[in-house]
């Protein structure tokens, strides 16, 4: 039996370790460790309400703007503010935006070099690389390009400076790609670094600046005399060559990938899924989310309505004293300090069994895995016509059926449907935003009261680029009395619990062939697959006080 | 001069002219506040150095990263294939666990004195820095390990500059500046996050002088940070007027009127957001209708919030 430490997890937001123990070659168990806690709940408290957008959306920066959209939501939700319709849809196409730029970004540069041999592509045809891109790329390249591509990689290599290509697991025995097959997905990295430049300026157009945008705020957004048309063509022309991309590049790329990896349909799946749903289309939330709110339990293919006050969290196995799992309304926060830290090392066969500055979210005490691919099975079951229509477009190419999903590569394909999903929706939201405007409703701020007269509770719920995303607030005289985020990926990375179950990530770890020990790449291909994003995972304990925070769901 | 001849060559095989280098090169040189005679010894610096770079990532949120890769004069990957070479970076190397750790301890001791340590995120230094480790070391270990061999220390954000959101009140795991951890004098490219123009400018400059630029007294380059947003504003005009947004959404906001009175910290901010603005020019806080929140001045989280009402 060999125990592997992966440490640090590269190609991820934030700091990540995972170990896993192999036996005749498969993962026996596997153990997943946030490394990093910054503490941002205990910052916000007595802040004013407002500013928790601001705040919150430092807590990443890969995924910004969302942490902002959960904040704004709770803080709306707490303060009953309902916000114009033209700031509804400008929330939703600047976050269709950021799935754009995330999603592909996730393929290409954080994942695609564990499918992808860099070094194998020096020893592709240029002329046979050219064939391949014109029989499975919507964007061919010619001889010459992928001559001129080729060459730059060999004088690269042959400087001697590998830079972030160095001293990986190049010619692993798991890598299957034929080199003009490598050679091409080199090109498509290296597009991906502009076309992200592009989807990043999309959200910058009603949001200001990426990263960080500074556009929203409770009650709706900040721009009025920029909702213009000037701006909106801006908007809809860069969307069309989006949309050009992820149907050209992304998705073939995907299909491409996954059909040379067919027995990664196989690996690396779970069976519970939550996905809160997101894009609302009227003020009745959820029920007019473009991407539904639902449950899937044991791999079956149907969607069971959520119920928000079942969502507890664990902190058996992570450096907290011991407790009750409580729902993020009542939470309690008991967390190790001091003298009590000086166990707090990952290792696994610590006596307290507490390895992760992260806690475990559960649903009805089930672990659940969230994410692209819930949120894709959710809406495949649940409604959602273009979701139902391109996944069974997708598997039918693959020539695999609905199960393959519930692996390691259908975490990857989901990302890349849900993205293509979302960028044509956004056509839709682009139209309606102009008819209302048209109609000359130039509204996009809703005023409101804030004193120290105001108290509230409210949550808010977002399913974004890494999974169900919850922020929830309590307001007093005016001020933040407390806060708590329950974010992706504690869903996915967090620790096992009092029951011992494993988390999604853990559990999807089992079972997964690892062909050397001292070169673990199939553990970073299904870890990576779930885009782990790990800052905002690990300031959800205080370690300072044993205060006890209190919510209500309202 | 040899080896510019075989960076011409280099980056004609990849498909980029010489005009659309020198276009670069005069783009560094206006940020930089440099004459622009100045351009083509910054072609020259580029072409003729590959320094090695480590990138750490310490208590952070990585848009400092994400920021970075938003460059476009050049493209981030001519940077990391032609101008620069970035042996360490968590976000982006292939490398994982012991491979990547083995990466950086060989540019540490192998490289000593030479490469070029970019910092993002601060250093949490509460029970000896439990709070924050790879690879089994504390941020802490790791920071005066790398920093202290370095050739040069760049800070990158508000998190490695003064500590950042970690460190608003009441600092819950004392995070600390890089600075103040190691105690050596870094360049701070300030912001929450900086502007990819600001980053880029910084190294150019440090690989055509073989120098750190000049500095204010928080050791931020001057040639970013040398302008009070407020003297650049174009809303100055209704700030002279008084003609201010009395509330977000009202008449004054759809007229573009002064965020002053909304909370704008452009008054006491030096950055030079008006000038370059973000994403290829595309956009900037006010001119999006929102107050500046100060994000290139020390502890602005608690020094400029509340940030929607009047300093």
């Amino acid at each position: 039996m060999a125990r592997v430490v992966v440490d640090p997890i590269p190609r991820i937001e934030g700091h990540l370790r995972i170990e896993v123990e192999v036996e005749n070659g498969k993962v026996k168990d596997a153990w997943s460790t946030g490394t990093l806690f910054r503490g941002l709940e205990i910052i916000l408290q007595g802040r004013d309400p407002r500013d928790a957008h601001l705040l919150t959306q430092r807590s990443c920066g890969v995924c910004t703007l969302v942490h902002s959209l959960a904040s704004v939501r709770a803080v709306e939700d707490a303060l009953k503010i309902k916000i114009p319709p033209n700031a509804r849809l400008v929330r939703n196409l600047t976050h269709a935006a950021q799935n754009m730029h995330d999603h592909p970004v996730h393929f290409y540069q954080l994942c695609a070099l564990d499918w992808v041999d860099v070094v194998s592509a020096l020893s592709a045809d240029p002329a046979k690389t050219a064939d391949l891109s014109a029989a499975v790329s919507g964007r061919p390249q010619t001889k010459k390009y992928y001559e001129g591509l080729k060459g730059k990689l060999k004088a690269f290599v042959d400087s001697g400076q590998l830079g972030p290509f160095a001293n990986a697991y190049w010619g692993h025995p798991a890598y299957k790609l034929p080199p003009e097959a490598n050679l091409m997905a080199v090109g498509h990295y290296l597009d991906n670094l502009r076309q992200q430049v592009h989807a990043a300026q999309m959200t910058a157009i009603w949001g200001a600046k990426n990263p960080h945008l500074q556009g929203h705020l409770p009650g709706g957004v900040t721009v009025v005399e920029q909702l213009n048309a000037d701006r909106i063509s801006q908007y809809l022309f860069m969307l069309k060559e989006q949309i050009a991309f992820l149907e050209e590049v992304y998705i073939p790329d995907v299909l491409a990938v996954a059909s040379f990896y067919k027995d990664w349909t196989k690996i690396g799946g779970n069976k519970n899924f939550l996905a809160y749903g997101d894009f609302p289309q009227s003020d009745v939330e959820p029920d007019s989310f473009y991407f539904p709110r639902g449950a899937i339990f044991d791999g079956q293919l149907k969607a069971l309505p959520v119920d928000v006050s079942k969502i507890t969290e664990d902190v058996t196995r992570a450096w907290y004293e011991p407790g009750q799992p409580l729902h993020p309304s009542v939470g309690e926060t008991k967390p190790l300090s001091g003298d009590a830290l000086k166990g707090a090392v990952p290792d696994t066969k610590s006596k307290d069994g507490k390895y992760s500055w992260m806690k475990a979210p559960r649903y009805d005490g089930k672990v659940m895995e969230v994410g692209p691919l819930a949120q894709c099975l959710v809406s495949y079951v649940g409604g959602n016509k273009e979701i139902k229509e391109t996944t069974d477009l997708v598997l039918k190419k693959l020539e695999v059926g609905p199960e393959a999903l519930f692996s390691t590569i259908g975490r990857i394909g989901a990302r890349a449907i849900k993205c293509l999903v979302n960028a044509k929706a956004a056509e839709k939201w682009t139209t309606e935003l102009i008819e209302n405007i048209k109609k000359g409703d130039t509204r996009t701020f809703t005023s409101y009261k804030l004193d120290e007269t105001v108290n509230g509770q409210g949550f808010g719920l977002n399913d974004v680029a890494r999974g169900s995303l919850g922020h929830w607030i309590n307001i007093e005289k005016g001020k933040i009395k407390n806060y708590q985020q329950v974010v992706p990926s504690t869903w996915n990375l967090g620790p096992s619990d009092a029951k011992n179950q494993k988390s999604a990530v853990e559990n999807a770890l089992i079972g997964t062939p690892v062909a050397d020990p001292k070169k673990p790449l199939e553990i970073l291909r299904t870890v990576h697959s779930f885009d782990p994003c790990i800052a905002c995972a690990v300031h959800v304990i205080d370690p300072q006080t044993n205060e006890i925070y209190k919510f209500r769901v309202s | 001069m040899d080896q510019f001849v075989d960076f011409n060559e280099r980056l004609a095989a990849k498909g980029v002219s010489r005009r659309e280098f020198m276009k670069f090169c005069g783009l560094m040189a206006t940020v930089l506040g440099l004459p622009m005679t100045f351009a083509p010894k910054i072609a020259e610096a580029v072409a003729t150095k590959r320094p090695t770079v480590v990138w750490m990532h310490f208590a952070e949120c990585t848009g400092c990263t994400e920021s970075f890769i938003r460059t476009t004069h050049p493209w981030t990957a001519d940077i990391v294939l032609d101008i620069i070479d970035l042996a360490y970076h968590e976000t982006i190397m292939a490398a994982a666990g012991d491979q990547a750790e083995e990466i950086l301890e060989k540019t540490v001791k192998e490289q000593k004195g030479k490469y070029i340590c970019i910092c993002e995120g601060a250093i949490p230094t509460k029970d000896n820095g439990v709070y924050g480790k790879i690879h089994g070391k504390t941020f802490l270990e790791i920071a005066n390990h790398v920093v202290k061999n370095a050739a040069a220390t760049i800070c990158v954000g508000a998190c490695a500059c003064d500590g950042g959101v970690q460190a608003a009140k009441p600092n819950p795991t004392a995070a600390k500046s890089v600075a103040e951890v190691t105690g050596v004098k870094t360049i701070n490219i300030a912001g929450c996050p900086p502007n990819a123009d600001n980053m880029v400018a910084t190294i150019v400059h440090y690989l055509l002088l073989g120098k750190l630029p000049a500095l204010d007294e928080q050791g931020r380059p001057l040639f970013a940070y040398g302008y009070l947003i407020h003297d650049n504003c174009p809303r100055r005009g209704h700030f002279e007027n008084k003609e201010f947004v009395k509330e977000f959404g009202d008449a004054g906001a759809a007229k573009g009127w002064c965020l002053y009175e909304v909370g704008c910290a452009g008054p006491e901010t030096y950055n030079n957001c008006p000038i370059i603005k973000w994403n290829q020019g595309t956009n900037w806080p006010i001119e999006a209708g929102h107050p500046c929140i100060g994000c290139s001045e020390k502890g602005f989280w608690d020094n400029a919030s509340p940030f929607y009402v009047q300093k």
